[in-house]
């Protein structure tokens, strides 16, 4: 077969993105045409649903079939087009409300199913389309608009979560880190499931730095460890930092310090079914541990679609009745 | 041996009754399909609590499968009964009010006992009496327990697997009454126990046993024979309800696009058998999603129509709420889909088991915005199968979403089909995007019908955007422009307008010189047909306007419909359709007749009112 050479233009419509200057929705949308093109998969087989919320506006900007649906329903239209036709190339773009507060219950589900679709989840931890409300991510306390107090809500762990629902797949990115974008979108359009990537965006306007603190560039290298499978688990500015196991608590190592050098090191199992080790690693919070990046989990599980698929398969292996005629042929009748 | 004589009828009414686990359903369905095979026109009616076992012998727990069996045409299950079996007093105290003058009650006299009664609510130990019904039925009292238990003893079952053959025992009894040869009974039972071959050689022999029991004992009452059918065009026939024959009108009508069907659904009672009927049929490659709820149901449809497939969902009035922002989304996205509402009686989960045509104007107006669809009501079980092929076909070459309404009465109510062959049935084109079309964009549409051109991912050339915002009539691209707005709300309605071309015509039936017209739509056919018939028989002059497709109405719905002076509008609700009748033909006056009992019209009080106003 020919292979078409793609370039990120060709992901791109004519239509100028509409985001506030300066969110990081656009970063997103960068490394995401970026990483379709490395992928190869030609815009006229790539999909891209969305729901509600800024981000859900990705579609329009991108010259895939694109459907830019309702609040919340985003993972069912995405199930139902991935069903319907598993050749196809399926992203779910989605935000922290969109997902985790409307829609929640399909989030869980498209999870526990693990149809191969891929989610884009932007968490800016607030509701920026409607101004500014606190979302299922909104740290507790956070004052926003409709928490003038602050909220007494305790937020979701999107990792947590994930995995709770049986999920294959769960990386993470943050909006300016292009690199690791790119490679945490790619592998994840690779995972045949449900792949989870959990977005860390900024809102400029309702929620400017949320995750400020890692953004930095001066320091963000100490602050956030990339994880890939098969390589260890090192970070840092000079690359001396580490993560070990002790006593099934993770704890942050410096290499050349305490007789620790880099055998002492893990190294990042992502295919490890068991999830003790992944909730662990995505649980992390500074300023004592890193944020974890990249793929956190990519467990291999049938993919839903295909499940059926095989079902289907094999049914018509042991039946006779394929089609509308037959079905007739085959039910209790008699003449008269 | 003291059989009576044997007596010819034109069609006779029996209703199996009982606790909602002594297996009624099955009983009556079996007697149906038996009835029909030995061509007999059937109609049925299952009547059932929402309650899978309700506490043992009480009221509330009472299940009945009502069959009607008739030598000529019919079109209901029958109002009264004219040969009761029941199980337990409940069933007969339930049942007491249907019974017909003279007619037959077999009853288990071992569950007849004082606490039997006690459970029934009856406070003396003659339940006939108490009833007011010992002078007007003949009592076949039958110690079916005993019996059921010494014909199952050798099988070493215990006392609660032998019971369940109870219904089996009766059944056989009944076969003898009406002369149905036991071995199609014995086929059908073979196939439904295939894997059970002790509880089929169990259900064999109680059968077997009741049918000699009624043969060998002294039973004072005479047996019956129905006469075949002779006005049914030759062919082939099965027996089949409603539920069923919509879930094969949308396999029919997906091979016949050439299209792939997908069903996604949510279990809602009496419109679950839709979706397990299609996700049984994996060989012919039904797709089918059990989804979370009843919103993802309809959306992950919208998906798979936007992906190219026929795609539906199935629910009853409460999932219809639910799915009301989806039907929105389909309607503004112009997307095939077909939407069945196997309606119940509501508000709110209301009695789930029972039927109502109380979702009419939900399906006609219930959204946001300015959002019209077609809207078809099936009037018969055997026509579900037409009405979801032509939600179908009018989904696909219109590109709208349709509403197809049955009913629980319908649903599960059963008639004889005659077997269609899918060469048979109407062609199907959807309104796909001709391959050669330039500078397509996603609101690109056949300027003369209106209708979007539809195209799905991995069509090259044709990516766009769809999506619930409005969009600019010519470029396709967002738009919140006022006029641009109106003139693709009007274009979205003159789309759904046009299928007036594309629906039959309004047919009157009975006397069209009628001094009333009797209206009706949907489930309530049956009823409306047979009392209509019945007065015209009489020498009234009585025409019935039966309405099928009701957005659009038939173009030439004012043209007939004016013709008549007196016009009374039956429904079983609150007179949804008269309103509506009367937003679309001003001026004229509709009189209603309503019924809100979760139960289908009789034709007597059909008849009785329909005379008043004579």
């Amino acid at each position: 077969m020919e292979e078409t050479k793609y370039m990120p233009a060709d992901f791109k419509t004519d239509q100028q993105p509409r985001w506030c200057p300066g969110c990081g929705d656009y970063a997103i949308f960068n490394a995401l045409v970026k990483t379709m093109a490395e992928l190869g998969v030609s815009p006229h087989e790539t999909v891209i649903i969305s729901g509600i919320g800024c981000s859900s506006r990705l579609p329009y900007y991108t010259n895939t079939y694109g459907f830019h649906t309702i609040h919340g329903r985003g993972a069912c239209v995405a199930t139902g087009v991935k069903v319907a036709n598993p050749a196809l190339t399926v992203w779910q773009v989605t935000g922290d409300g969109d997902c985790l507060a409307i829609g929640g219950n399909h989030f869980i589900h498209s999870v526990r199913r693990n149809v191969d679709i891929n989610v884009l989840l932007f968490n800016n931890q607030i509701y920026g389309l409607t101004k500014g409300q606190y979302s299922p991510t909104t740290k507790k306390g956070f004052v926003t608009k409709s928490s003038p107090y602050g909220t007494v809500e305790r937020p979701f762990r999107t990792a947590e979560l994930t995995f709770g629902a049986g999920g294959t797949f769960f990386g993470r990115l943050l909006d300016v880190d292009l690199k690791t974008s790119q490679m945490v979108m790619k592998a994840a359009a690779l995972h045949k499931g449900t792949s989870v990537v959990e977005c860390l965006v900024n809102c400029v306007i309702f929620n400017d730095g949320a995750h400020g603190w890692l953004a930095e560039k001066e320091t963000r290298d100490d602050r956030i460890v990339v994880l890939e499978h098969g390589k260890p688990m090192i970070f840092g500015k000079n690359k001396d930092k580490g993560l070990i196991l002790e006593k099934s608590e993770l704890k942050v190592v410096t290499i050349g310090e305490n007789g620790i050098t880099d055998k002492d090191i893990l190294v990042h199992d992502a295919k490890c079914k068991d999830t003790f080790l992944h909730t662990k690693l995505a649980l992390m919070e500074g300023p004592e541990m890193p944020i974890a990046m990249g793929i956190i989990r990519d467990v291999e599980e049938e993919t839903y679609e295909m499940a059926m698929e095989n079902q289907i398969n094999e049914i018509k292996k042991q039946t006779s009745v394929k089609s509308f005629d037959e079905l007739i042929d085959a039910c209790e009748q008699w003449e008269i | 041996m003291n059989k009576a004589q044997t007596i010819q009828l034109d069609n006779i009414v029996i209703r199996f009754s009982g606790d909602s686990g002594d297996g009624m359903q099955l009983t009556g369905n079996l007697f149906a399909q038996l009835s029909a095979e030995l061509g007999n026109e059937i109609s049925t009616f299952t009547d059932f609590p929402s309650e899978i076992r309700a506490p043992q012998g009480t009221l509330g727990g009472v299940s009945g499968f009502q069959v009607h069996v008739g030598a000529n045409k019919i079109y209901t299950p029958g109002d009264e009964i004219d040969v009761l079996v029941t199980l337990n007093p409940a069933a007969l105290k339930v049942n007491a009010k249907n019974l017909k003058k003279g007619s037959i009650v077999i009853f288990d006299l071992d569950s007849f006992q004082p606490s039997d009664l006690k459970k029934a609510n009856f406070s003396t130990d003659n339940p006939f009496e108490e009833l007011s019904l010992s002078d007007t039925i003949q009592l076949i009292p039958v110690p079916l327990t005993t019996l059921t238990k010494s014909s199952l003893e050798d099988f070493g079952f215990d006392n609660k697997t032998v019971l369940r053959s109870k219904n089996m025992l009766a059944l056989g009894l009944v076969c003898w009454l009406f002369n149905r040869p036991l071995d199609k009974a014995i086929h059908f039972l073979e196939n439904k126990f295939r894997k059970k071959t002790q509880i089929l050689q169990a259900n064999i022999k109680a059968l077997t046993d009741g049918y000699n029991y009624g043969e060998n004992l002294h039973l004072t009452v005479s047996n019956f024979v129905i006469e075949k059918s002779h006005e049914m065009p030759k062919g082939k026939y099965t027996s089949i309800n409603g539920n069923k024959a919509t879930a094969w009108g949308l396999i029919a009508a997906a091979e016949k696009a050439g299209l792939q069907l997908f069903l996604g659904s949510y279990p809602i009672t009496p419109a679950t058998d839709i979706m397990q009927e299609l996700a049984l049929q994996k060989g012919i490659g039904v797709k089918t999603v059990q989804a979370e709820d009843e919103i993802a149901g309809i959306t992950m449809a919208i998906g798979a129509s936007f992906a190219g497939c026929l795609a539906a969902t199935s629910t009853s009035g409460p999932g219809m709420s639910l799915k009301t922002e989806g039907i929105g989304l389909a309607v503004m996205a112009e997307l095939p889909l077909v939407i069945v509402d196997v309606m119940r009686s509501g508000p709110s989960t209301g009695m789930p088991t029972k039927t109502e045509q109380g979702d009419l104007l939900q399906a006609l107006y219930g959204r946001s915005g300015e959002s019209p669809l077609a809207v078809l009501a099936a009037p018969t079980p055997d026509s579900c199968f037409h009405y979801a092929f032509m939600a179908s076909k009018i989904a696909l070459e219109n590109m709208t979403p349709v509403i197809l309404l049955t009913d629980a009465f319908i649903g599960n109510g059963s008639s004889l089909w005659r077997l269609p062959k899918l060469a048979d049935l109407p062609e199907i084109h959807p309104h796909f995007v001709p391959s050669n079309m330039e500078n397509y964009k996603v609101t690109t549409r056949n300027e003369d019908t209106k209708i979007r051109y539809w195209s799905i991912p991995g069509m090259k050339g044709f990516q766009h955007c769809n999506g619930g915002l409005e969009k600019d009539y010519t470029t396709g691209n967002l738009s919140t422009d006022p006029e641009n707005h109106e003139k693709m709300v009007l274009t979205r309605k003159q789309k759904v307008d046009n299928i007036v071309n594309v629906i039959p015509e309004l047919e009157i039936e009975g006397n069209t010189d009628a001094d009333l017209l009797v209206v009706g739509w949907g489930g309530t056919y049956g009823h409306l047909k047979s009392a209509v018939d019945n007065l015209n028989n009489k020498g009234y002059k009585i025409a019935l306007a039966h309405f099928t497709y009701l957005f659009p109405l038939p173009a030439n719905t004012e043209n007939v419909i004016g013709k008549y002076e007196k016009i009374v509008v039956c429904e079983l609700n609150t007179g949804q359709f008269a309103s509506y009748l009367r937003s679309k033909i001003p001026g004229k006056t509709f009189t209603q007749f309503n019924k809100i009992q979760g139960q289908p019209f009789k034709t007597e009080e059909l008849e009785n009112h329909f005379i008043s106003l004579l």
